[in-house]
């Protein structure tokens, strides 16, 4: 079994955090995830660079324009991850733009993810239509979840399609935005948060996109299995380095 | 076989809309509705008027004759120079302003590089009395100010894109950013054949008046709808989508596209696309852009503001890997060499964008019958100082 199901089984609100990989400094990839899963961690989302993240708002965008001046690249990433199933045991998801994938080849991507032991990934700018038509089958040849975002606008017949193509968890992405750009939620939000519940997927949902300490932490997590924390862990390594992780997985749980 | 884009917004291989979940409602209301709304009596009507009062189309043909002699062809030059704004981008702003008053929005934006698209977007906002915001390489900005004061004296709000490269894509990440905060009211105007389906073909399809005009007026002059050669200049490629539309499937026609080299398509500052460029996605469409092996897209380089973006629009990238069209690329330096011919021979000084592509007649030899229509996209009032600059004028 996957570690990603593995984890949503248990009894618990997980909380994953985002990071982007070559940021603040080329070398702190794999000291970041251990010193994350050290701190009770539940999953991580390694962010794989790109020049044009669309989705992202300027704190992550800012990181990723720092970790390329950085030198960082795929291959890079695959080497610094090469040992990290040796110390690492929570789920990991990589999260990156579609293009560097394609560069590098869709199933040499996928093949030397199973090798290191990376558990899924996301993928924002490959629509989950062009994924089941071309892409599945490669995803499942080698182990990875692939997980699919839906926002308050996502049509019910179009959640229902990505729960029927998704085995891992639904991405909920907590309101109309980019990343990094609300903190706490609205009245709205938590209709939509009750109107997703109440669909009875049969994948968990994990929310992300505006949860930034314990307030907001509390609030995704009454409605979901747990929320992904990104560019507020991400202003906290600019402020701080990566010395006092610990200090800001404690102001979230 | 057609050149044309299939119902999944497919040119062959290239185009699709790879867009993040948070774009897809905006997108798809756009995708169900556009040809219908395009194809309502009621549309053509007020789309075709606004074109003829508001924009002074149609657009002469105009048989250069001292410049035919020079190079011993048949030249036409088709003149969107002579459009309201100053070229043939309002002919696209003009018809989404239409589409996104029927789709019941309220507020506009758009992405500008030199700041003409910027310019035809504000323009047409002011006329309908709708919100626009421009956003804009903050780079480009200073580049740019004439177009920057104009955006701003037609009522337009423009916002410096501070990310990235600071140019013209991250000024699009910028507005599609703006577009998923904002999904219900705005209707995003995008300035060229790039961005996911059904923007290639919308955009297409409203500069197709280039090409539907030069079917009947060719015809009166020559007694034939159809050229020899169409050539254009490529960006992004709207104006060359427009020249090539009606043509696309006649194989009796050359098409001719013309990429900036910059400062030579091997120095390390181009925007010659089809050459440099290897298949990707870039603002969530499948086409050919210049990337760095690992994937990272690349800032290209031209004397020209209008060319240097790093993509090329799906239709064109289907045109070059099928050889359907020519692409050949002209450096800044015989750019500007032709721009300034052509004000010498026959009185008009062009935008730097339609300089490359009269640069072809010293690059490749036409035979003495041969039609050879060219679109003079822009005028050159708007590169009157890099003119001024480069020529010690």
């Amino acid at each position: 079994m996957n570690r990603i199901n593995k984890k949503l089984q248990e009894d618990k609100k997980l909380l994953s955090i985002y990071f982007t990989a070559g940021y603040p400094d080329i070398n702190d990839t794999v000291f970041i995830i251990q010193d994350l899963e050290n701190n009770g961690v539940d999953m991580i989302e390694i962010g794989l660079p790109f020049s044009d993240p669309l989705a992202d708002g300027p704190t992550i965008q800012e990181s990723s324009t720092q970790a390329l001046k950085n030198g960082m690249t795929t291959e890079k990433l695959f080497q610094q991850l090469k040992d990290i199933r040796k110390t690492v045991n929570i789920p990991l998801i990589i999260m990156g733009y579609f293009n560097p994938m394609l560069q590098y080849g869709v199933e040499e991507f996928c093949k030397k993810c199973e090798e290191i032991g990376i558990d899924g990934l996301i993928i924002p700018d490959l629509p989950v239509d062009v994924y089941s038509e071309k892409y599945q089958a490669i995803f499942e040849k080698y182990n990875l979840i692939n997980v699919f975002l839906i926002t308050p606008q996502t049509s019910e017949e179009r959640i229902r399609f990505i729960d029927s193509v998704s085995d891992g968890f639904i991405y909920m992405v907590s309101s109309a935005s980019v990343t990094g750009s609300t903190s706490g939620f609205s009245k709205d939000t938590k209709t939509y948060f009750q109107r997703i519940n109440d669909l009875k997927l049969k994948n968990p949902q994990v929310v992300g996109f505006g949860i930034s300490d314990k307030q907001s932490f509390k609030e995704a997590t009454e409605y979901s299995n747990g929320a992904i924390i990104g560019s507020a862990f991400i202003k906290h390594l600019t402020k701080d380095g990566t010395r006092t992780i610990s200090e800001f997985v404690k102001t979230i749980r | 076989m057609t050149y044309q884009a299939d119902e999944n917004g497919y040119y062959g291989e290239f185009g699709g809309a790879y867009i993040p979940e948070m774009l897809y409602p905006n997108v798809e209301e756009l995708r169900q509705q556009y040809v219908q709304i395009m194809q309502e009596e009621s549309f053509q009507k007020e789309f075709k008027e606004l074109l003829k009062d508001y924009v002074g189309r149609p657009t002469p043909l105009y048989f250069a004759s001292r410049l035919s002699e020079k190079y011993n062809t048949k030249i036409y030059l088709k003149r969107e120079d002579l459009c309201h704004t100053g070229a043939h981008k309002v002919n696209n702003t003009i018809g989404q302003i239409l589409m996104a008053k029927r789709l019941g929005k309220n507020r506009i934006i758009a992405e500008t590089g030199a700041g003409q698209h910027g310019v035809a977007t504000a323009t047409v906002c002011a006329l309908m009395g709708i919100e626009c915001i421009v956003y804009m390489g903050e780079i480009d900005i200073d580049r740019q100010a004439p177009n920057v004061a104009r955006m701003k004296m037609l009522g337009a709000t423009v916002v410096p894109a501070k990310s990235g490269s600071r140019t013209l894509k991250d000024a699009t990440n910028e507005a599609i950013r703006d577009w998923i905060n904002n999904p219900v009211d705005t209707h995003y105007i995008i300035g060229s054949v790039v961005g996911p389906h059904p923007y290639p073909d919308m955009v297409a399809r409203f500069q197709s008046v280039i090409s539907e005009e030069i079917k009947f007026q060719l015809l009166e002059k020559e007694g034939r709808e159809a050229p020899d050669y169409v050539v254009a200049c490529v960006g992004g490629g709207s104006n060359a989508a427009g020249i090539y539309y009606h043509y696309l499937d006649n194989q009796e026609v050359g098409i001719i596209a013309i990429e900036a080299a910059g400062k030579g398509v091997l120095s390390g500052e181009s925007a010659a696309t089809s050459a440099l460029g290897k298949e990707g996605i870039i603002h969530g469409s499948k086409t050919l852009l210049m990337q760095s092996p690992d994937g990272q897209i690349t800032e290209p380089y031209s004397i020209s503001a209008g060319l240097d973006y790093p993509g090329i629009g799906p239709m064109h990238a289907n045109l070059f890997r099928t050889g359907r069209a020519e692409f050949i690329s002209i450096t800044d330096a015989d750019a500007m060499k032709a721009g300034q011919e052509l004000a010498k021979l026959e009185g008009i000084i062009p935008a730097i964008e339609s300089s490359h592509a009269l640069a072809i007649f010293e690059d490749r030899k036409f035979k003495k019958d041969d039609i050879v229509v060219l679109n003079l996209s822009g005028r050159g009032d708007k590169d009157l100082s890099t003119y001024i600059e480069y020529f010690n004028l």
